[in-house]
């Protein structure tokens, strides 16, 4: 029975990671704005990186390894942003457009 | 023949470069052809002739060049096919990768290197001559790296040095405070990937690598200032060349005792802790201390030209 509802519950996580993912490829490849598409992009590397690690810690049980899972995951959580914020920044210096595509506030 | 003996005498003696000059004049030569083609493109654009007579004119259309191209790449193309045709086939039991060799790595590699990651145990002992090379290889693309990409301050354009983030104050703030977290951690991990490299996964090539990605996330949060603190110029090639004597020395060593059969106890340490595999620990950090050197160098050299 315990079984059965762990594989339940990482087939959900799995699915939902799945699903979060198209949605980031869908918003990387419709938006027209630069900046759009990183935010799209975030979802990918954030929220559903999140569900595939639980998947995977659920599955193996609680045990070392699954701190080395959330080790990666703090990584992530730390690191994609970060870069998001730096492309972020590449984009508002080179981009002459940038008051057309979206709304900065310049202080 | 006689002007050329003389002028690589007069190298030799003096250290001037024998065809500066001549470097100089065809240097002016070619700016003044280019002003020359500028002018006749444009006039070509003007008349608006057509591909074909442009490349008529410049001799570039020519049958047999594109014969001989097309033949060379048939040839190129049947000598591949003919190797694939020779290959065995897919699962073939008597094949090379089935031999006895890899059987003789799986079974002995613990029992003649003492390490129990058979990888590294391959690499720095049984394929020692490869490794070697491959480390010598790194350091001389460096090498010729350095040779074509540094530049030395002059006092003629002060500028071009000091082109890149050398001027420009504002650091990001959200990348250095992660760096300042992160730092610390990758190294971390690459010293714990070199060290552990006779006993788990991993070893010289990829600790070196780790290290090498820290300090370029290191210079570009901090910039070059903060860098110099401790690693310049002078650390990078006293570093790599330590590393890389050393390494050979002790590679030779290996060589010669192993060579005429002299037995020479190294102990190879109890199988699975850290001081076990008798040259492979300290063979593991030579090779990570130049690969990570390598990798800052190429980036740093690529980036702006100086340390």
């Amino acid at each position: 029975m315990l079984e059965i509802i762990q594989f339940v519950i990482v087939a959900m996580l799995l699915f939902a990671a799945v699903v979060l993912e198209s949605f980031a490829i869908f918003g990387v490849n419709r938006f027209r704005f630069s900046l759009n598409r990183l935010h799209a992009a975030a979802i990918g590397d954030t929220l559903s990186m999140t569900c595939v690690i639980l998947a995977a810690v659920v599955y193996t049980g609680f045990e070392l390894l699954s701190l080395k899972y959330f080790m990666i995951l703090t990584l992530m959580w730390m690191t994609s942003p970060v870069s998001g914020h730096l492309i972020s920044l590449l984009v508002y210096k080179t981009d002459e457009k940038t008051d057309e595509e979206a709304k900065v506030w310049k202080n | 023949m006689k002007k050329s003996s003389e002028a690589f005498k007069n190298w030799l003696l003096s250290g001037s470069d024998p065809l500066e000059e001549e470097m100089i004049e065809t240097l002016s030569d070619e700016e003044s052809e280019k002003h020359e083609q500028t002018d006749e493109s444009s006039r070509i654009r003007k008349e608006r002739k057509s591909l074909k007579e442009y490349l008529y004119e410049k001799g570039m259309y020519r049958p047999a060049r594109i014969v001989c191209s097309i033949g060379l790449c048939l040839m190129l193309i049947v000598m591949l096919m003919g190797t694939v045709m020779d290959m065995p086939y897919f699962g073939q039991a008597d094949t090379l990768v089935n031999s006895e060799l890899s059987e003789f790595y799986v079974e002995k590699t613990l029992e003649h290197t003492g390490a129990t990651n058979i990888i590294t145990g391959i690499i720095l002992n049984f394929r020692g001559f490869d490794t070697l090379g491959e480390s010598h290889v790194l350091f001389i693309a460096v090498c010729s790296v350095i040779i074509l990409l540094k530049m030395s301050p002059s006092e003629e354009n002060p500028r071009l040095y000091t082109s890149d983030r050398e001027d420009q104050k504002d650091e990001d703030l959200v990348l250095s405070s992660l760096t300042r977290f992160l730092f610390p951690l990758i190294c971390m991990f690459g010293v714990y990937i070199i060290l552990n490299g006779n006993i788990s996964p991993g070893g010289g090539f990829s600790g070196g690598a780790v290290i090498g990605a820290g300090l370029i996330l290191y210079l570009s949060a901090y910039g070059y200032k903060r860098i110099r603190r401790f690693f310049t110029f002078k650390t990078f090639k006293v570093v790599s060349c330590l590393a890389l004597i050393s390494y050979t020395s002790s590679k030779t060593f290996h060589f010669i005792t192993g060579a005429n059969e002299i037995h020479v106890p190294i102990p190879l340490g109890t199988p699975g802790t850290i001081f076990s595999g008798g040259l492979l620990l300290p063979l593991n950090i030579f090779v990570g201390l130049v690969v990570a050197c390598t990798m800052y160098a190429l980036y740093t050299l690529f980036r702006k030209g100086d340390f």
